[in-house]
C-alpha cells in the first residue's frame, strides 16, 4: 500500500508537467554561424550586436566545456538542439495583451499566472507584480507596462530594448558577464533569444515588483534567455523570476546568463524560484540548468540574491556579485533541494574589491533520495579591498541514508585587513524526530516539509511575502515521496 | 472502562527479547507508577505503546479505549489520545516550539474532523500552559527543545501534554535531572492535568519515591526483566526506596 501512494505522488508531483498544443516555428537542430544570423536576423538586430553573436559563436567553438562541477551527466550534443522556437502565432511579438495567442494565456493561467491586467490589478492572485512571459525562445506579454512608464521604469523583452533603447543595451550587455566569460555564457551570448530588459532611471523607487516566468515548451530546443537589470544611481528594484517546464523524457538544455549592474547607491533585489522539470524517478528527462548570473555593485550600492531551487535534473549555477565600489554589499541567500537522481552544484562568488565591501552567504542545502548536493562558493578578497568582510553560512540537511551533500568553500584573502567567516554544519533528518512528530500526532510528510521549512526560514525572510509561501509549498511538492 | 489493557504482552530489539509476558490495566481516572532497575524494559514498553519502529511485538495485545492499540500507526494512536513524555527528548533546530504545537493541535483537529483553533485562541492557550510551567514567551519562539536544558526539556514535554490534552499520558522519567524546584513544577504540571478531567490516567515511569510526593499514584508495579513482578499501593514505592528491587527477587 505504502508503494502505491508514492508511485500516485510520483505522477501527480510535478504539476507544471503538461504540454501546450501549439504551432511552433521552430529551426531543425543544429548550431552554426548561420543559425547565428537567423537569430539575429529574426529580431532585426543592429550590425553591433549580430558581429558580437558571431564573435562569441567563434569563441564558444574553441572552449572547453567545464568540467570541475560535482555532477554527471551524458555530454550534451549541442548538434541535436534547436536554437530556435517561436509559437507561431507569436512570429512577429505581441502589441498588447489581446494579441496574444488565447491557448497561450491559458498556458500561463494554469501555472498560475494570469497576464490579464485587469485581473492583476484587482490583486486576484497576486497583487502588485508586473510580469514579462517568455515562453520558449520569445517574450509573449509584458504587463503594467504604462504604469511602470510613468515612473520611467523600462520593461520590456530584451529583442525590444535593442531597438527602444539601443545606447543603453549595447553600453551594459556584457559589461558583467563578458562574451567569452565560460563556456555556457558563450554559447548563450551567441544565440540568446529573448529575456527581459530592465532600466530603473536615477533616484526612482520601481512601484512594483517585476517578475518574468519562463517556460520551455517546445521539444529538442534549448532555451537561452537573456536578462540585463541596470539600476542607475540611487534607485531600487526587486525582481522575481520563475520558471517551468514540460514533462519530457529526453533533457533539456536551460543557458541562460542574467547582468545585474547596480550603480552608486543602487540597490537590486533579485529572487529566483526555480522548478524546472527535474525528470522523473528513475533519473529520466529534466532540465540541464547551466546558468550565469552575475552582478557588479559599485559605490555603496547593494545587489541581494535570493534562490529557491527545487527544479532540473543538473543544476548549475553561481549568481555572483563583483564588488567594485567602496562600501558596497553584496547578499547570497539560497536553498537548494535535490530529491530522487536531482544532481546541484550551485553556490557564489564574492569578489570583494572596494574598502570596507560587505559580503554576506546564506547556503542552505537539501538533499533527499538519491539526490547529490553540492555548495561551491569562492570569497575573493583583493588586496585594494581593506577593510572587506565576508561571513559564509552553509547548512546542508539530509533525508535518507542515499543523497549526498558536499561543501567546496574557496577563500582568496589577499588582504590582511579584511575579515572572512566560514561556518558549516551537516544535519540529518532523524528517525528520532520523525518518531517525536508522529507522537504528537504529525504524519511523517508533514512533519518533514516542518522541518524543511524551518531549516530554511532564514532565506525565505528574504524573499517577497507571496512568493514565501509560494516556496514553502513547492518544498513540500518537490519533497512528496521522499519519505516513508 | 478501562483505558488501557495490556495481556500477555512479548516484545523484542534487534532479536533480543525486553517484554516477557507483561500484564497491566489501567481504569479510566487512575495514576499509576511503575518502578524498576535499569535496562528491565520500563522505556521499551512505552515505545511500544506509542508505536516507535524498531520493536517487534511478538505476542500478546493491548487495547487503548477498546481498540486494538498494535493495530495502529504512530500518529493515530496520538490522536486517539495516548501521548508519551519522552525520557530523552529530540531537538528539532529552526521549528519553533509555537509552530510545532500548533501543527500538532491542527493534525489532531483534522484527525478528529474538527475545525482548527484559530491562532489568536491558540496563542492565549499556549501561553497561559508555558505561565504555569515557569516557562517564559520567548521559549516558545526557540526551537523545539533546541539548546533548553535538561529541566527546561522536561518542562517542555509537559506543555505538549497539556495542550494535546490526552486520555492517557506515559511519562518516562520525567523527573530525572530535574531540581526540586523544577520537580514541584512539572509535579503540579501532571496534577492540574489530572484535576482539570479526573477521566485522564496517567502513567509514570520512574526510579524515585520523590515524583510520587507531588502526585500520588493510585497503583505502584514494579516491573523486572520484562515483567510486572509486584504491584501494590504507594507504600509499595517507599519500600523500594529503602531496599532497592533486590529483595523482590529472593521473595
Ligand atoms: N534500540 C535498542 N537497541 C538495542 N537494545 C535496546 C534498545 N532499546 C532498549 N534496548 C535494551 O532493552 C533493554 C531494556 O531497555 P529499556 O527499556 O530502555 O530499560 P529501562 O527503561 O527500564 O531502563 C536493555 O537491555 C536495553 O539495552
Ligand atoms: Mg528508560
Amino acid at each position: 500500500m505504502a508503494n502505491e501512494s508514492v508511485h500516485e505522488r510520483l505522477n501527480r508531483e510535478y504539476s507544471a508537467g503538461f504540454i501546450t498544443d501549439i504551432e511552433s516555428e521552430t529551426l531543425p537542430p543544429g548550431l552554426n554561424e548561420d543559425v547565428v544570423k537567423f537569430i539575429s536576423a529574426k529580431k532585426g538586430e543592429p550590425d553591433w550586436l549580430t558581429r558580437w553573436r558571431l564573435e562569441a559563436f567563434e569563441h564558444w567553438q574553441k572552449m572547453p566545456k567545464p568540467d570541475w562541477a560535482h555532477v554527471d551527466f551524458e555530454p550534451v550534443d549541442f548538434q541535436a538542439i534547436s536554437y530556435y522556437s517561436a509559437p507561431k502565432s507569436q512570429a512577429d511579438g505581441p502589441q498588447s495583451l489581446d494579441e496574444v495567442d488565447p491557448e497561450l494565456l491559458r498556458t500561463y493561467e494554469k501555472l498560475g499566472i494570469p497576464l490579464h491586467e485587469q485581473e492583476m490589478l484587482a490583486g486576484v492572485v497576486r497583487g502588485n507584480v508586473a510580469v514579462d512571459a517568455v515562453f520558449d525562445s520569445v517574450s509573449i506579454a509584458t504587463t503594467f507596462k504604462e504604469k511602470l512608464h510613468e515612473a520611467g521604469v523600462v520593461f520590456c523583452p530584451i529583442s525590444e530594448a535593442v531597438h527602444s533603447h539601443p545606447e543603453l543595451v549595447q553600453k551594459y550587455l556584457g559589461s558583467v558577464v563578458p562574451q567569452r566569460d565560460n563556456f555556457y555564457a558563450a554559447l548563450n551570448s551567441a544565440v540568446f533569444s529573448d529575456g527581459s530588459f530592465v532600466y530603473i532611471p536615477e533616484g526612482v523607487r520601481c512601484p512594483m515588483e517585476l517578475s518574468t516566468y519562463f517556460r520551455i515548451n517546445a521539444q529538442n530546443t534549448g532555451q537561452f534567455e537573456r536578462t540585463l537589470i541596470v539600476a542607475d544611481k540611487g534607485s531600487y528594484v526587486s525582481y522575481l523570476e520563475g520558471c517551468t517546464a514540460p514533462m519530457r523524457d529526453e533533457n533539456q538544455l536551460h543557458a541562460a546568463v542574467v547582468e545585474l549592474v547596480a550603480l552608486d547607491d543602487a540597490e537590486i533585489k533579485y529572487s529566483t524560484v526555480q522548478n524546472w522539470y527535474p525528470g522523473d524517478a528513475e533519473g529520466r528527462g529534466g532540465i540541464y540548468n547551466f546558468v550565469t548570473k552575475r552582478g557588479l555593485c559599485r559605490d555603496r550600492a547593494k545587489i541581494s540574491w535570493t534562490q529557491v531551487e527545487t527544479g532540473s535534473a543538473i543544476t548549475w549555477k553561481y549568481p555572483s556579485v563583483v564588488l567594485r565600489g567602496d562600501d558596497s554589499i553584496g547578499e547570497f541567500y539560497s536553498v537548494a533541494l535535490t530529491n530522487n537522481r536531482q544532481q546541484a552544484d550551485t553556490g557564489t562568488k564574492m569578489i570583494h574589491m572596494g574598502k570596507r565591501s560587505k559580503s554576506t552567504i546564506v547556503s542552505k542545502g537539501i538533499s533527499a533520495g538519491g539526490s547529490q548536493n553540492s555548495y561551491r562558493g569562492l570569497v575573493r578578497v583583493t588586496p585594494t579591498a581593506s577593510g572587506a568582510r565576508n561571513y559564509t553560512q552553509c547548512d546542508s540537511l539530509l533525508i535518507g541514508d542515499a543523497c549526498g551533500a558536499h561543501t567546496f568553500p574557496y577563500i582568496e584573502n589577499r588582504n590582511p585587513g579584511a575579515t572572512v567567516e566560514h561556518e558549516a554544519t551537516t544535519s540529518k533528518v532523524s528517525d528520532d524526530q520523525l518518531f517525536l512528530c508522529a507522537q504528537r500526532g504529525i504524519d511523517a510528510e508533514k512533519a518533514v516539509s516542518m522541518i524543511v521549512n524551518g531549516f530554511c526560514k532564514e532565506v525565505f525572510r528574504e524573499l517577497p511575502m507571496e512568493f514565501a509561501v509560494e516556496a514553502g509549498k513547492l518544498l513540500e511538492v518537490s519533497l512528496e515521496g521522499a519519505v516513508g | 472502562m478501562s483505558v488501557l489493557e495490556i495481556s500477555n504482552l512479548c516484545a523484542e530489539v534487534d532479536g533480543k527479547a525486553i517484554l516477557k509476558g507483561l500484564d497491566l490495566t489501567i481504569e479510566a481516572g487512575e495514576i499509576h507508577a511503575i518502578m524498576g532497575p535499569n535496562g528491565s524494559g520500563k522505556s521499551t514498553l512505552a515505545n511500544v505503546l506509542s508505536g516507535k519502529p524498531g520493536y517487534e511485538v511478538t505476542g500478546g495485545s493491548v487495547l487503548f479505549d477498546g481498540q486494538d492499540l498494535l493495530a495502529m500507526e504512530a500518529e493515530e494512536r496520538a490522536h486517539a489520545g495516548l501521548f508519551q513524555a519522552f525520557q530523552y527528548p529530540v531537538e528539532i533546530p529552526g521549528v519553533s516550539n509555537m509552530e510545532f504545537l500548533k501543527t500538532a493541535l491542527e493534525s489532531a483537529a483534522k484527525a478528529h474532523g474538527e475545525e482548527p483553533l484559530s491562532t489568536a485562541a491558540f496563542m492565549k492557550m499556549l501561553r497561559s500552559a508555558a505561565a504555569e510551567l515557569d516557562l517564559a514567551t520567548d521559549f516558545l519562539k526557540r526551537g523545539v527543545n533546541e539548546g533548553f536544558s535538561g529541566g527546561e526539556k522536561k518542562r517542555n514535554e509537559i506543555l505538549q501534554m497539556k495542550l494535546l490534552a490526552p486520555k492517557l499520558a506515559l511519562l518516562d522519567e520525567t523527573d530525572s535531572g530535574l531540581d526540586i524546584d523544577a520537580l514541584a513544577v512539572v509535579g503540579n504540571g501532571v496534577t492540574a492535568f489530572h484535576k482539570e478531567d479526573p477521566t485522564r490516567s496517567v502513567l509514570m515511569i520512574t526510579h524515585y519515591q520523590r515524583l510520587l510526593n507531588h502526585i500520588v499514584p493510585d497503583i505502584v508495579h514494579v516491573l523486572a526483566d520484562g515483567r510486572i513482578v509486584e504491584s501494590g499501593d504507594k507504600s509499595l514505592a517507599l519500600a523500594l526506596e529503602e531496599k532497592g528491587y533486590a529483595w523482590l527477587n529472593k521473595a
